[in-house]
């Protein structure tokens, strides 16, 4: 801890270019591998940075959710889907030259703008003094609950009457999510199920429970079939049955 | 100049321009289902980065989104974790049905 308690002006700095390096060096790992696993890999490594990258910003509980839900479950999630499918021609997949070149010029193109864009606006580009600046241990994991449940904390000191009708709570949007998140759970469930098998007990059910049905009323069916032919003999030979007279 | 100079919320934006452009293209040149899948993590993950600049009071101590950024980065990572889980499941299906994870095969609805 006494390393960090330098008073060295250049922290932010230090660690902002180390996480950004590694974000987008990572990223770019992810873009050039061929290798679907080594790609999972690179984007652990990629998002882990990102991570820090926010934890740099002074978003902590944010930073922990990155870790916690896209680390430790989506990437997950995404490895087990490398592991079920990799088989030997799907591990090494070579994107075609003509791809790669439109891609590039596109990329390109975009990351211009976007870049010319970041940089352009003066009032995101204006350096703050992070020299002194000391991140404060702020609690944020309590107000960021509040707003979700609908209720601002963060905002009671404003002064502004606009700004603080504009914030409003979450309440809604969280309840969506929390519905959609069940909904989804269901869906990749019920999309992700083995429907071989299931079709093969389905049909062997079925044909057990016809067969069951059989043994159960064969008395029955036997009975049923002796009344049809006896009856239609009767009425066959009998003369006077109703229905003929009707004719 | 980076070191010399101080971090402004440029640079995070630059960061995530970049992140989200390796993911577009990741999405648009990789031909198995899950490197599709995993470029759509990084343009998520570029977009995020923007939120929280703008959100952070650390860059931006007038002004800053507060805590409205960090809110909606949540709810972009709740929402990318579902995502995630519909296409894997779709990407399964899909490897049962054709045996493959090639995306340029998935062409049965030509027209």
């Amino acid at each position: 801890m006494d390393l960090f308690a330098v008073a060295w002006p250049y922290w932010h700095q230090f660690f902002f270019i180390i996480f950004a390096a590694t974000a987008v060096g990572f990223g770019f790992g992810v873009l050039l591998s061929k290798n679907v696993v080594r790609m999972a890999f690179y984007l652990v490594l990629s998002l882990g940075s990102t991570a820090g990258l926010f934890f740099l910003a002074g978003a902590e509980f944010v930073g922990a959710m990155q870790l916690m839900i896209y680390v430790g479950g989506t990437l997950v999630l995404l490895i087990f889907g490398v592991m079920l499918t990799a088989q030997k021609d799907f591990i090494n997949m070579d994107t075609h030259t003509q791809d790669w070149i439109l891609a590039t010029i596109v990329g390109g193109s975009l990351l211009m703008v976007l870049l010319f864009a970041a940089f352009g606006a003066e009032d995101w580009n204006t350096p703050q003094d992070l020299t002194d600046a000391k991140v404060e241990a702020t609690k944020e994991a309590t107000p960021l609950g509040l707003a979700l449940t609908g209720i601002r904390v963060d905002t009671l000191g404003e002064t502004d009457d606009a700004v603080q009708g504009g914030k409003a709570g979450y309440l809604m949007p969280f309840i969506i999510v929390s519905v959609h998140l069940l909904v989804v759970l269901i869906g990749a469930a019920y999309m992700a199920r083995t429907k071989k098998l299931s079709h093969a007990t389905d049909d062997k059910s079925s044909r057990a429970k016809l067969m069951l049905f059989k043994m159960e009323h064969e008395a029955e069916l036997l009975e049923e079939e002796t009344y049809v032919v006896t009856h239609r003999g009767q009425s066959a030979l009998n003369p006077l049955d109703p229905q003929d007279d009707e004719n | 100049m980076l070191l010399i100079g101080t971090v402004s919320v440029s640079w995070y934006l630059a960061v995530g321009a970049v992140l989200f452009v390796l993911g577009a293209v990741c999405m648009a040149t990789k031909r198995n289902l899950l490197g599709v899948l995993m470029g759509v993590e990084l343009v998520l993950n570029g977009a995020n980065m923007n939120f929280i600049a703008f959100g952070s009071k650390v860059l931006r101590p007038q002004g800053s989104l507060g805590l409205d950024g960090q809110l909606i980065a949540l709810f972009v990572i709740v929402l990318a974790a579902a995502e995630a889980a519909v296409a894997l499941a779709i990407a399964l299906n899909f490897y049962n049905n054709h045996n493959t994870v090639d995306v340029d095969r998935a062409n049965e609805l030509n027209g």
